[in-house]
């Protein structure tokens, strides 16, 4: 066992761990943070991914050891202060970017990492960068719609064309 | 200006917020005090024959609270069907036992042999490794038709064959032969319909827990029907009263069909809870899920059309193997039979329609419902068919199409569905609106000069949706009612909670329930929550299959609604001093027509639960009532798909370039969740076409147990949203619910897997390649191997 200490979604949080707690397990079970969820065994889904240190990445596929003094953010962690929804989460609500919802957690903080660093994704670009979350209910037509709305772009003009 | 309230309009969706903070609770984020963990150890062969399983060293490993096996569970039931499909010579199917844990054998790669409960899960890993298991290993049967053969290894040693049934239904066999002698145009076509996994996001995940003191259960599951569980566990396999046994399936990560089923899972943690009194939880893998979730599809037909001499359909014939793997999963049965053989028919007049179905056992996973369930694979046949037909004849698929529709409604067809409503035409006529067909050899010489080949499949089908009626469900071997239930209870400040029988796993019901119950009170939605996924609190319900949950359960909830009204129209009567047949309801406001008299809907309810000023003597206080809906008939969704693809033919790779749907759902509620529901069957039914495919080996080893193997139709496999339009503007009300829907859950799935095939076929052919059929998953390699071969 080991003990971790880390700060998710601002705070600081620490634990014991043992050398093969994966972070995702760490984050639900631990600090129960459910949000976070597990859709596959082969980090193919990233309904897991969590930002750690400003990347995106899929916590199904670390240790918890290795996020040892990283700085994360979980979908727990991304609604403004107030508790209203932050600008991809509101564009997902309005565009209908999600259905059951399982997958939505990591789509939204694969969402973020992008417009983080492509401020303004073309669509190519958008389906290009989820090509590591795996949804089943939307055929992700409205997740594309929403990241770009996301992204202050006219959606409704984009698909009109 | 579009609606922003009520029935029609697009309402954002409540249960967005919490799942998009992380503040949803689905099944693996409930835990209990003091819960252990299970671990199934799984057969790694299709067939064996099980020596002996030593589990004393295993027992002795760290954490380790008790190892079931197959012998804990003798004397208790097995996983029960809930269809009997009675065969062409009046027998009954074959129903081979299906217990919890392997008893004597194992029949498929994942079938459950021992179970280990632990303090953790790593220890009951851990325990499960040390398991000796002697299995001897068997034949096994994967190929259908070799299964049929004489001498082929028996699934089931207990049965004289793997036939489960040999089921013929419609026209009978003279009549068409007759219409096949005086044909002057026959088009056979042989073809698969691929094995599916239907891959939910959520895997499964069962947490049984016991109070002794009060000897009640509760499950927890990803259902998508927790009271279906609560009486085929209760009553069939583990005998346990539904007043001692709590369902509940809380926020459920998506079904599509593979949620219906009851599993051996369910059943092991409710028994083992019991029986080491401490609360027992399965989280499935994904890997586990590919082994132990049911697939989907998995039928292989031949299908012959017959044409006169003006291209007018006189007769179809198909013969189906369906595979249902080593058991019959619970409802399997109907899936190619009452689901599938009704459906053939089409949207066409053909007047002779024979359908025959063998339903055979292999040493494979079980197969049962998957998105559109027996209605893909009849469109399939059907529409794959017609395109053949059309090339043969050289005629316009639409124009031979459109010259066969059945025009005038009620439409009995000869396989035994009345279809009520439609209008063929007209989603026809938006599709080809929408798709710009002349437009296409712009389009097509386009994409010649990048070097692309360029095809136009159009595609058209109906479904069974709605289901079902009890009476007529009952008479074809279902063995339970298809009704659904609501109960509206409205509070003394005129808050209202709607319990209903319908589960939503993605659907959005909280959303589009309360939009009907507040157009018909005239009241705000925000005023309206919906109770569902818990047998504790909802009076009954059948759940959420068969794009059925407006329909059947909304139709229920519509019922006990009008009972409401009818009761607070007798208060506001007192009320007011006036006569009940005068009060009018609008806008959450009960007047006495003629008169400026009114009192408001929070008056009235006040009153009920208040009853200082009330007829007493009359009625009850309160204000809740409850109704059960039972259907007249199925719903009939019908619609127009088209589709355009390039095909590279240096690569034989496919992508689709445009693609539109237009569908008649009937009335419409919440456009923008119908438009949900379409995209997501659509792209369910590109990844069956182009990419999906539930693969074994001649030994019956799982090939594709995971996403590495299983290719999951991803963002950039789908046509981007300039190319894309789903159409719901053609309206034909269902004329038996009240609510005039007909279910828009699996249309998509059920329109587009033969659109992109025929556009496909069009673009090969159109450039001098003569094919006739390429089987889904019309992957690079097959396509480039039709293309020169």
């Amino acid at each position: 066992m080991a003990n971790v200490s880390m700060t998710v979604n601002g705070k600081t949080v620490s634990g014991e761990v043992k050398g093969n707690t994966l972070l995702v397990d760490f984050l639900r079970q631990n600090l129960h943070l459910t949000g976070t969820h597990v859709g596959c065994d082969t980090s193919q889904c990233g309904a897991c991914n969590v930002s750690l240190n400003g990347d995106v990445v899929k916590s199904c596929t670390m240790f918890a050891a290795e996020a040892d003094g990283a700085d994360l953010t979980t979908i727990e962690g991304m609604a403004n202060e107030d508790g209203s929804l932050g600008v991809i989460q509101a564009a997902f609500q309005e565009y209908h970017g999600l259905q059951c919802g399982f997958c939505t957690p990591g789509m939204v903080m694969a969402a973020q990492d992008l417009l983080k660093k492509n401020p303004k994704p073309t669509e190519a670009e958008v389906r290009h960068h989820l090509e590591g979350n795996i949804c089943r209910c939307t055929g992700y037509h409205n997740i594309v719609k929403a990241i770009m709305a996301a992204s202050g772009q006219d959606v409704g003009a984009i698909a009109a064309e | 200006m579009p609606k922003d309230h009520g029935i029609g309009a697009s309402q954002k969706r409540r249960e967005d917020v919490r799942f998009l903070t992380g503040a949803g609770q689905y099944t693996d984020d409930i835990n209990v005090h003091g819960q252990a963990y299970v671990y199934f150890l799984r057969s790694d062969v299709a067939h064996g024959k099980i020596n002996s399983i030593d589990t004393a060293a295993a027992s002795a490993m760290p954490g380790v609270v008790r190892i079931f096996t197959g012998a804990d569970f003798e004397g208790v039931g097995g996983l029960p069907c809930g269809w009997q499909v009675t065969d062409k010579h009046g027998e009954a199917m074959k129903e081979p036992a299906h217990p919890v844990l392997a008893q004597g054998k194992v029949r498929h790669v994942g079938d459950p042999i021992a179970a280990v409960v632990a303090d953790s899960l790593e220890q009951a890993r851990n325990a499960a490794e040390a398991i000796d298991v002697d299995i001897e290993e068997l034949p096994a049967v994967v190929d259908m038709k070799a299964a049929l053969n004489a001498g082929a290894t028996k699934v089931h040693d207990d049965l004289s064959d793997n036939l489960c049934y040999d089921w013929q239904f419609g026209t009978d066999t003279e009549t068409v032969d007759a219409a096949f002698a005086a044909a002057a145009h026959v088009t056979k076509l042989e073809l698969r319909n691929n094995r599916l996994v239907a891959n939910p996001m959520e895997p499964r995940v069962a947490l049984g827990e016991y109070n002794r003191a009060k000897d009640e259960s509760t499950l927890y599951t990803t259902s998508q029907n927790p009271h279906v569980i609560r009486l085929l566990m209760g009553a069939f396999v583990l005998g346990i009263p539904e007043h001692k046994l709590r369902v509940v399936a809380p926020d459920v990560g998506g079904g599509f069909g593979t949620k219906i089923f009851h599993y051996a899972e369910e059943a092991f943690c409710t028994f083992a809870s019991r029986k080491i009194n401490r609360a027992v939880k399965w989280t499935s893998s994904r890997s586990e899920a590919f082994m132990s979730d049911a697939h989907g599809r998995d039928h292989v037909s031949t299908i012959e059309l017959a044409l006169d001499a003006d291209n007018n359909f006189t007769a179809l014939r198909t013969d189906t193997y369906a595979n249902m793997g080593a058991y019959l999963s619970t409802f399997a049965s109907c899936t190619p039979t009452w689901l599938h053989g009704t459906l053939m028919a089409g949207n066409y007049k053909t007047p002779a329609v024979q359908v025959n179905v063998k339903a055979v056992f292999t040493n494979t996973v079980p197969v049962d419902a998957y998105r559109g369930a027996g209605r893909p694979e009849a469109t399939f046949q059907l529409e794959r068919v017609i395109d053949k037909a059309a090339r043969e004849l050289g005629v316009d698929p639409i124009k031979l199409r459109r010259q066969n529709f059945i025009t005038s409604f009620p439409y009995a067809t000869p396989v035994a569905v009345e279809y009520d409503t439609g209008d063929y035409n007209a989603t026809m006529d938006k599709m080809e609106e929408l798709m710009d067909i002349p437009g296409f050899a712009a389009r097509r010489a386009a994409s010649e000069a990048k070097g692309k080949l360029r095809g136009l499949g159009i595609n058209c089908f109906i479904e069974a949706c709605g289901i079902a009626p009890s009476n007529l469900v009952g008479q074809l071997g279902a063995r339970a009612g298809l009704y659904d239930a609501a109960t509206v209870r409205v509070n003394a400040t005129g808050s209202i909670s709607v319990m209903v029988g319908a589960h939503s796993h993605g659907q959005g019901h909280e959303t589009v329930f309360p939009q009907v119950v507040a157009e018909m009170l005239g009241i705000d939605e925000s005023m309206i929550d919906i109770v569902h996924g818990d047998s504790s609190k909802i009076p009954f319900g059948m759940g959420t299959y068969g794009s059925r949950s407006l329909a059947v359960c909304g139709s229920a909830m519509v019922r006990a609604t009008e009972k409401i009204i009818n009761k607070a129209k007798k208060i506001a009567a007192h009320l007011m001093e006036a006569s009940e047949a005068d009060i009018e309801l609008k806008d959450g406001q009960f007047s006495v027509a003629g008169t400026d008299k009114s009192v408001a809907w929070g008056d009235v309810t006040l009153a009920a639960y208040v009853p200082h000023n009330y007829p007493l003597e009359d009625i009850e206080p309160g204000l809740e009532e409850t109704a059960f809906y039972d259907p007249a008939n199925f719903t009939y969704p019908a619609g127009a798909y088209a589709c355009e693809v390039e095909v590279d033919p240096d690569t034989g790779k496919v992508t689709i370039e445009k693609f539109v749907s237009a569908d008649d759902f009937g009335n419409v509620v919440n456009p923008m969740i119908v438009e949900g529901q379409v995209h997501g069957g659509i792209a369910q039914g590109i990844g069956q076409a182009l990419l999906e495919n539930c693969a074994y080996d001649e030994n019956g080893q799982l090939l594709s147990a995971s996403y590495m193997d299983y290719a999951m139709p991803r963002a950039s496999d789908l046509p981007h949203m300039a190319n894309y339009t789903v159409d719901h503007s053609c309206q034909t009300p269902c004329t038996h619910n009240p609510l005039g829907v007909k279910g828009c859950g699996e249309a998509g799935a059920i329109g587009s897997p033969p659109t992109v095939v025929n556009a496909v076929l069009d673009a090969l052919n159109s450039a001098g390649h003569k094919v006739a059929h390429i089987d889904m998953p019309v992957s690079p390699s097959r396509v480039w191997e039709a293309m020169n071969s």
